[in-house]
């Protein structure tokens, strides 16, 4: 693999930029590997990388039916932070924020990380309670979170309406200012590139169609391309989780429902920060393309088309226009849906399956973009060691049998 | 918009209705001798399928009536 660098990037510019390579190699199937995993999302791919350049394993395969990065990974709106309410969750999701600090050096490939702060915003009682509980929630682990009084928020953010006559008054709002976002594509091609010049085998159009069981293993996967045999299996398809867990016998206990996201034209900066308000129900960053985007919340039926319903845009486009009136004139350009995998708890879960040798990272709903990092990270361990990393260990498929939920509704109903 | 056909009603849209999950859970009969793996499947544990979805709906900005009916997860067709 050949090292990106100014350098080159010089190097390139005078010679037509005719010698650059690709960025990771289209590998044909093998007939075994020690660890295959299935779905070549974010998650997918992060754990392939780190199962190679952390635990020494490279004969690995990742299989995307489609193209890598063509799931959720691809289809979401790129917010990243670790403001989470419980313990077990401030710990596993700052830890992917301390990676996504060092992840283009680590990748040698620019995953344009911007730490422009979120700030959730606070318009009731309730919501100022709350906020300032997770702010010190937050702070007790070490996390770093602050609490901002309208005259801030109006300081840090000027294009909010926060005034007396405001439709939705501004009565404070939380910020993270090491959370931002990131470019979800290069997480994706970053990922990749590395994880195959380590060895790893990146086979797109390739969809698991079924598994061979014998004695509580998976002894065989079908696919598209023929069938394989495999040390052990990391099952990371996301929405589709439920799908192949019937294929391997077993039930989860996730429902895959519609999230959907939307852009305007590209304008000149004008918001330089990510605001959210899970109280009336929106989103809003800009991309250094200049488009808005904006989301909300899922649909409340089950759904594996990736097509959202109207009334939720013509809700959270009301919603936005309340606090940035300043936007009322912008058009939409397009709009996207994705199929997210929702937990019980809206926490994910990772670890162990019924079967011997096949591991699970699902359960990240509409949420896991900004885990990647320590969600790959964590699974590689958990897959290689054959027992969950200590950070991943609360999050297992038995809490659901113990009683030992993490409930984070608060911190992911509709922020992202 | 999905278009909803209330048994009472007729076709309404999607949302005069509230969504009220998977059909056919039923709770325990005699949950004082349900072990632990019971509970869980009957609690958490869910169908999700990747096409026909038996499904409760309720008309709850009109008539209030709940019924079930089934629904295709890849089309958002409805099926009987
Ligand atoms: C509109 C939207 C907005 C979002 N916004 C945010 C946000 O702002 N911040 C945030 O943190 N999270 C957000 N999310 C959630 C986030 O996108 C996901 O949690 C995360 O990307 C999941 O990554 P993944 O790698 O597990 O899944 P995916 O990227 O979905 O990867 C799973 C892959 O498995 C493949 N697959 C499925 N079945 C098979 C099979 N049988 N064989 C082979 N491959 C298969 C799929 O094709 C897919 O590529 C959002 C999601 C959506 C849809
Ligand atoms: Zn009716």
């Amino acid at each position: 693999m050949r090292t990106y660098s100014a350098l080159a990037l010089l190097r390139e510019g005078l010679s037509g930029h005719r010698g650059w390579q690709r960025a990771w190699a289209d590998a044909t199937p093998k007939p075994h590997y020690d660890v295959v995993i299935i779905g070549g999302g974010g998650h997918g791919l992060a754990t392939a990388h780190y199962l190679a350049a952390e635990h020494g394993i490279s004969n690995v395969a990742v299989l995307e039916k489609g193209w890598i990065g063509g799931g959720n990974t691809g289809r979401n709106t790129t917010i990243v932070r670790s403001n989470y309410l419980w313990d077990e969750s401030a710990r596993l999701y700052d830890h992917a924020l301390g990676l996504w600090e060092g992840l283009s050096d680590a990748l040698n490939y620019n995953v344009m990380f911007s730490q422009r702060g979120v700030m959730n915003l606070a318009h009731n009682l309730g919501d100022v309670r709350e906020g300032k509980r997770r702010v010190n929630a937050l702070r007790l682990n070490g996390v770093d979170s602050e609490w901002l009084e309208p005259a801030a928020v109006k300081a840090f953010c000027p294009p909010l309406e926060v005034g007396a006559a405001a439709r939705y008054p501004v009565m404070g709002a939380t910020l993270q200012r090491r959370a931002g976002t990131a470019r979800h594509d290069a997480v994706a091609w970053g990922y990749a590139r590395a994880a195959s010049a380590r060895g790893v085998d990146i086979i797109q159009n390739c969809e698991v169609t079924g598994f061979r069981r014998e004695g509580g293993r998976i002894a065989a996967i079908e696919t598209t391309r023929g069938s394989m045999t495999a040390g052990k299996v990391g099952m990371v398809v996301a929405g589709h989780s439920s799908v192949l867990a019937d294929m391997a016998g077993f039930r989860l206990p996730v429902e895959s429902h519609t999230l959907q996201a939307l852009v305007s034209e590209p304008v000149k900066p004008v918001l330089d920060t990510v605001v959210m308000s899970n109280a009336v129900h929106v989103y809003v960053s800009q991309s250094d393309k200049g488009e808005l985007v904006i989301g909300a919340g899922i649909d409340d039926y089950l759904s594996y088309a990736q097509r959202g319903s109207f009334p939720v845009i013509e809700h959270q486009m009301g919603a936005l226009l309340a606090l940035f009136p300043s936007f009322s004139r912008l058009r939409m350009l397009r709009g996207w849906g994705g199929t997210v995998d929702i937990c019980p708890d809206a926490s994910p879960i990772i670890g162990r399956t019924p079967l011997d040798n096949l591991f699970i990272n699902c359960g990240w709903g509409t949420g896991g973009f900004k885990a990647t990092p320590g969600s790959g990270h964590v699974f590689a361990h958990t897959i290689a060691r054959g027992e969950p990393h200590p950070l991943a260990a609360p999050f297992g498929l038995e809490r659901f049998t113990s009683g030992r939920l993490i409930d984070e509704h608060g911190a992911a109903a509709v922020a992202h | 918009m999905l278009l909803i056909v209330c048994p009472h009603c007729g076709p309404r849209d999607q949302t005069e209705f509230s969504h009220g999950g998977e059909a056919g859970r039923v709770r325990p009969a005699n949950p004082e001798v349900l072990g632990d793996a019971e509970w869980t499947d009957y609690l958490f544990m869910r169908t999700n399928p990747k096409g026909v979805h038996k499904e409760r709906w309720c008309h709850s900005a009109g008539c209030r009536k709940w019924f079930v009916t089934g629904r295709d997860t890849r089309s958002h067709g409805w099926v009987k």
